[in-house]
């Protein structure tokens, strides 16, 4: 059977899966969910933005600034088609996921949120989709509903249904894509639908899917997705932030200052167009510029082989580890509804000390509670470990990775 | 490597954890735990005079943070409540056979000597709440 990406080709484009850890081993890199490793596209250009444009953005009438306004404008287009927006001034650049749904939380909630008011989450939710909402609840007196999950990391739709039916001031929803810790994916577009049945509009935290999966927000009828560069072949410290435009034009600023002004006078200001309202101070210029390369780089391969390629492979991690003694594994067993990660415990075994030797083979797999508190508590652990894919993982690697949790084992003689 | 880490010795102490439970009506409870990972240790101390005739760890964690309490209390067990002052993060690190350990892992293994200093300091500042910042100096709690 062809394979579906040329994993060994693409391997060559990140500098650091050549390097040597301390023990001279390769770097076997299952840590994705966390981040993903840059291909040299994308470094090159960053190092070219400094190197042959370095200036600010949007003011200036000189060459250099010229050009950097357009790469970084072209990002922003870029991004548009990826995700098939409607209008390039929905699409907001932040710091990352967490500013992005904060964003949303302080200046949508400040004038949409009212006490007695209800928001519906999940109890998978990372802490970025959970702590804005509670600090924004906490100030307005709303409550928090949290959709529950069954046994196999399946959203609870019967208690969704209910939330919305039975708490009229029901004036939120906001839940991932896909879970970080169970890697369920969400019927999504089927929950954005009843919510609209109610004219309640939806958040998608998308920092988990949109790197694997191809998303369309129009499809998909979000109201506001929430996503990082970083965990998907970009630089950190570049965020988005897509909102309908009809939603965004009722939206106040958040972040003021610089950038974001048409006119300032010592007692009003006038603030700035769509996006840019939203986008006060300099912004990461050169890393937004590197993310353009990232998002080139995934439509040249295409994000249904994206997804095509990590969809096999989870399921030949998933078959190889089911049947070790002593684990457990969380979320969907049926992988097609499952993104690219495996969250396990290895009875006996704390995670840290499973990562820690798994450390020793050059594996880099996450430990701890993945910023899921709350699911880890509904789960009745205090840790878990996770492997997480991307586009550069092979088999190969798996089978490596599965030998060091029999070595684990070993270890610990259980 | 981590062959060198979890040797024996930290093994059996995870599995076979000493001084491991509560005590009824101690003199001091106090518990902390690592926000990285979860980790967590909660300390029972029963203080005579000056002396630690009980202590007590609960908790879950790895294995190098539950090693590492269950080896603390005996290393204090029936010594005077001062000498917990004076113990430092090499002692505790030496003490288990782990002084290579990594700036992530060695959280771990500090955890149960924070809650204990926390302790100390709990039960003298309950006393004299004036002593508290003297003795965080002196204890040196990380």
């Amino acid at each position: 059977m062809q394979a579906l990406l040329d994993v060994y080709k693409i391997k060559q484009d990140f500098p650091i899966l050549k390097r040597k850890l301390r023990n001279g081993k390769k770097l076997i890199y299952l840590d994705n969910a966390a981040t993903t490793q840059k291909p040299k596209q994308v470094i090159d250009a960053i190092c070219k933005y400094y190197s042959e444009y370095n200036s600010n953005i949007h003011r200036a009438v000189y060459q250099i600034a010229e050009e950097a306004t357009e790469e970084y404008e072209k990002t922003r287009l870029n991004i548009q088609r990826f995700i098939n927006a409607r209008h390039s001034e929905e699409i907001i650049f932040t710091r990352n996921t967490t500013e992005s749904i904060n964003l949303i939380a302080y200046a949508w909630g400040k004038n949409n949120i009212k006490k007695g008011d209800k928001i519906i989450l999940t109890e998978f939710e990372h802490h970025s989709n959970i702590v804005p909402w509670q600090m924004l609840s906490n100030e307005k007196g709303a409550k928090i509903n949290y959709t529950d999950t069954n046994d196999n990391g399946y959203l609870n739709l019967e208690t969704f249904s209910k939330f919305l039916k039975d708490e009229e001031d029901t004036k939120l929803v906001s839940l991932s894509h896909m879970s970080n810790v169970l890697g369920t994916i969400n019927p999504a577009r089927e929950i954005i639908k009843i919510a609209h049945e109610k004219k309640v509009p939806v958040v998608i935290d998308g920092a988990q899917s949109v790197p694997h999966m191809h998303t369309d927000v129009q499809d998909l009828d979000c109201d506001f997705l929430a996503f990082s560069a970083h965990k998907m072949l970009g630089p950190t410290g570049v965020g988005i932030l897509y909102v309908k435009k009809e939603i965004l034009e009722q939206m106040p600023p958040f972040i003021t200052g610089g950038d974001m002004i048409r006119e300032v006078h010592k007692d009003n200001t006038v603030f700035n167009d769509l996006p840019y309202r939203f986008e006060g101070g300099t912004p990461n210029i050169a890393d937004v510029i590197g993310f353009n390369v990232a998002i080139d780089y995934l439509k040249r391969i295409g994000m249904k082989n994206v997804r095509d390629h990590e969809t096999e492979l989870i399921k030949y991690l998933y078959n190889s580890i089911k049947d070790i003694k002593g684990i457990k594994i969380y979320g969907p067993e049926r992988v097609m509804d499952r993104g690219g990660l495996v969250t396990f415990n290895l009875e006996g075994i704390h995670p840290h000390d499973c990562a820690t030797i798994l450390d020793d083979f050059g594996i880099a797999i996450r430990s701890g509670h993945h910023c899921a508190q709350v699911l880890m508590e509904k789960l009745d652990i205090i840790a878990s470990s996770r492997a997480s894919i991307y586009i550069y993982n092979t088999k190969e690697e798996i089978d490596i990775f599965v030998d060091a949790l029999n070595h684990v084992r070993r270890i610990f003689k259980v | 490597m981590s062959e060198d880490i979890y040797r024996e010795m930290i093994l059996d102490h995870y599995r076979n954890p000493r001084n491991k439970g509560k005590i009824e009506e101690p003199d001091v409870r106090i518990h902390d735990s690592n926000p990285l990972c979860g980790d967590e240790i909660s300390i029972d101390l029963k203080i005579e005079g000056d002396t630690i005739k009980d202590v007590k760890f609960d908790g879950r964690g790895c294995a190098i943070s539950q090693a590492s309490a269950s080896m603390l209390t005996e290393m204090v067990s029936n010594k005077p409540l001062t000498t917990i002052k004076d113990i430092t993060k090499n002692d505790i690190l030496e003490n288990i056979g782990l002084t290579n350990l990594g700036p992530a892992r060695i959280k771990c293994a500090l955890l149960s000597l924070k809650v204990l200093k926390l302790g100390m300091i709990k039960f003298y500042t309950d006393k004299d709440p004036n002593s508290a910042e003297k003795l965080k100096e002196e204890s040196k709690v990380f």
